[in-house]
């Protein structure tokens, strides 16, 4: 399945980049899941995530076509 | 109820009294407005300018959804909400939060309300320059009561 990956604020400037396109052998994952298969380690602490622009939780599932955006905790206001 | 974002310096007070206008003069008994500017100070060190970052589109839904949830908790006439986004200056206005219903109690609770939720839940965030140039990430919000 393909998954279109968004990285905000912070992590976007860690990672170097503002998202990618992930082609994914499983169509099971959840986002936690998707993380440890793009970076190779568990999510950071405090890691926030959204999946077609809703609030989301490492345990949300991923699918097919999904939108999925990981950032750091929100300081707006 | 109106969200709106601004890339550009707004005047809050000028957007409140256009607001207002859409409301039943006879029935807004109370107004409650909030209105947040940009500090030139940060936990003691001189800021000079700030980046407000979001997420097209879901930081709208997510005011959407905040604002939403208030009206339907309390008896509201009218919401508005707006925030700036993109390179703000000291003393720039960042977020209004205005809130008219019939009754004080409703127009100043959920003017709280969403205000605490927008700091917490809205995919905003801020990084800051210094006066040496160096940026920073703030990385959380300051306590809210």
């Amino acid at each position: 399945m393909t998954v279109h990956v968004h990285y905000f604020a912070r992590l976007r400037e860690e990672l170097g980049r503002p998202g990618e396109e992930a082609e994914l052998p499983a169509d099971d994952l959840t986002v936690g899941g998707l993380w440890q298969h793009l970076h190779h380690e568990a999510p950071p602490a405090r890691l926030m995530a959204a999946v077609n622009q809703e609030q989301a939780t490492l345990e949300t599932p991923v699918h097919d076509g999904d939108e999925v955006a990981y950032f750091p905790p929100v300081t707006g206001g | 109820m109106t969200v709106e974002l601004h890339s550009g310096d707004f005047d809050p007070w000028e957007v409140v009294r256009q607001a207002e206008q859409s409301i039943p003069a006879n029935a807004r008994g109370a107004a409650s407005v909030f209105v947040g500017r940009m500090r030139d100070f940060n936990e003691d060190v001189d800021v000079t300018g700030l980046f407000l970052e979001h997420y097209p589109g879901m930081t709208e839904r997510e005011l959407e959804r905040i604002v939403a949830e208030a009206e339907a908790r309390w008896p509201l006439l009218g919401c508005h909400v707006a925030h700036r986004v993109g390179d703000v200056r000291p003393g720039d206005a960042l977020v209004l939060v205005a809130t008219w219903s019939a009754h004080r109690v409703a127009a100043r609770d959920a003017c709280s309300d969403i205000l605490e939720r927008l700091k917490h839940e809205a995919p905003f965030w801020k990084r800051e320059t210094l006066t040496d140039g160096t940026q920073r990430w703030v990385e959380k919000n300051t306590p809210g009561f």
